[in-house]
């Protein structure tokens, strides 16, 4: 194993280790998008939902309960002095990232496999569209997962991280939803999904996680500096 | 081999300002290879910005500075795992073991398993945490996160041991201890077949010469 992928693994069983041992980020994650489908239920006054509406009631919740782990996801660095550990350590800065960004994607993995079976309880009479939503489901993780690892290390050392987070990754995440929202939207279709642009919406998601993750690997040397 | 390519540390005129503010100001040395420095001075005289300048954790401001050979920054990824840095901070993760934090840090380093886990055992030893190792950091007091530190710091056998006020919160018993880990690089057990120079910070000037072969005194903004 190269000393790169030794440390990746290292950093990703510490995260995993720390939050099976302390549940501060997931249960926080999962509680909130229970939650928001019980508000959305009630606020609705549905028990129903179809296509564009479900997609959208789907992709807002995951959003930002996916904030939230966002926030977290360098705090132990920050507060622990793990970014100075790390900085001194010999391995490639762009690892952390790498690392960060898996941990984060299996954050996500987590809460998707609890909550989606939740949304689908309260608001699906029809669960056939659930399996061709998995690589939706994936990709779009993997754009939050690239580009919420980048904006939180960002952030992470501004007293005004909580607000800095939403305020720079909502506008940039503007084109995944857009994407997940296509995509999804005839997935979850009253009459049984059908597949209407979804190769292209799939490409689209595709294009958006290699940006993000390109740029995040690019310039996170840049953002460890003091 | 010339004196300049002897020293393991060579400053010249070298600055460092926060905003408005120097932390330091015109600092010259050179230290030799296997060398042990004290670095003195009063509160807010900028010494432990210098020891975060040589661990590569902060920039200069200007002047020259050269580390083991390595030009900083230019040249700070040279340095990496190279060099042995015990902070204020104790750098180990609070939900994790001692013996956990030592393991991530040999993994961070690339040290083989079995080697890793000897080095972690003989050292928690040295510094009578063996016992303790098994317990989260969170739990411990100050003196033993600072011994948990130390072990941290030389894991990886570093060429050079920087090391901010080292006997903070350690009893005298620890203290002693921790002289076979960080003390003048002619006590240290782990250093045998290897040169390794030692640049500590102190408030105890007595203490602090006594293991030291030469010393920097830092004035508030100014270098000596």
């Amino acid at each position: 194993m190269t000393p790169s992928l030794q440390a990746l693994g290292a950093i990703v069983a510490k995260d995993l280790r720390t939050e099976l041992r302390t549940m501060r980020s997931l249960p926080a994650m999962i509680l909130f998008a229970v939650t928001t489908f019980i508000i959305f239920r009630f606020g609705l006054d549905r028990t129903a939902l179809s296509g564009s509406l479900a997609s959208g009631v789907v992709w807002t919740t995951l959003l930002f309960a996916a904030v939230l782990g966002i926030n977290r996801i360098f705090l132990p660095e920050r507060e622990e002095g793990g970014f100075d550990a790390f900085r001194l350590a010999p391995v490639d800065r762009p690892v952390l990232f790498v690392a960060k960004a898996t941990v984060l994607f299996l954050y996500l993995v987590v809460l998707e496999v609890i909550v989606v079976p939740v949304f689908a309880v309260f608001f699906l009479n029809d669960w056939s569209g659930l399996v061709p939503l998995i690589p939706v489901l994936l990709l779009t993780n993997l754009g939050f997962a690239a580009l919420g690892t980048l904006i939180s290390s960002m952030a992470v050392n501004s007293r005004a991280r909580d607000l800095l987070v939403p305020l720079l990754l909502l506008p940039l995440v503007v084109p995944l939803m857009i994407a997940a929202t296509g995509a999804t939207s005839p997935l979850l279709d009253s009459g049984g999904p059908s597949f209407d642009k979804f190769g292209t919406w799939l490409l689209v998601l595709g294009l958006y996680d290699g940006v993000f993750c390109l740029v995040g690997y690019a310039v996170f040397d840049f953002l460890l500096e003091d | 081999m010339n004196g300049a390519a002897d020293n393991a540390i060579r400053l010249r005129g070298l600055d460092r300002e926060y905003g408005d503010r120097a932390a330091l100001s015109g600092v010259d040395l050179d230290l030799p290879s296997g060398a042990s420095l004290a670095v003195l001075g009063p509160n807010g005289s900028g010494k432990s910005t210098l020891l975060r300048i040589l661990a590569t954790l902060l920039r200069p401001s200007r002047g020259e500075v050269s580390v083991l050979g390595s030009s900083l920054p230019d040249e700070a990824w040279k340095l990496r795992g190279r060099i042995g840095f015990l902070g204020h901070e104790p750098l180990l993760y609070e939900d994790l073991t001692g013996r956990e934090n030592l393991e991530f840090q040999a993994r961070l380093y690339g040290l083989p398993r079995e080697e890793a886990s000897a080095r972690i055992e003989s050292d928690l030893d040295l510094l009578g945490m063996s016992r303790r190792a098994g317990y989260r950091v969170s739990d411990y007091s100050a003196g033993m996160k600072q011994r948990i530190a130390i072990c941290r710091a030389v894991l990886h056998r570093p060429a050079l041991l920087l090391l901010d006020e080292p006997d903070s919160n350690l009893d005298p018993e620890g203290r002693e201890a921790a002289r076979a880990l960080i003390g003048h690089p002619k006590e240290i057990g782990w250093a045998s077949g290897m040169t390794v120079t030692r640049v500590a910070v102190s408030h105890d000037p007595e203490r602090a010469k006594a293991e030291a072969d030469q010393v920097l005194e830092l004035a508030i903004g100014v270098g000596a």
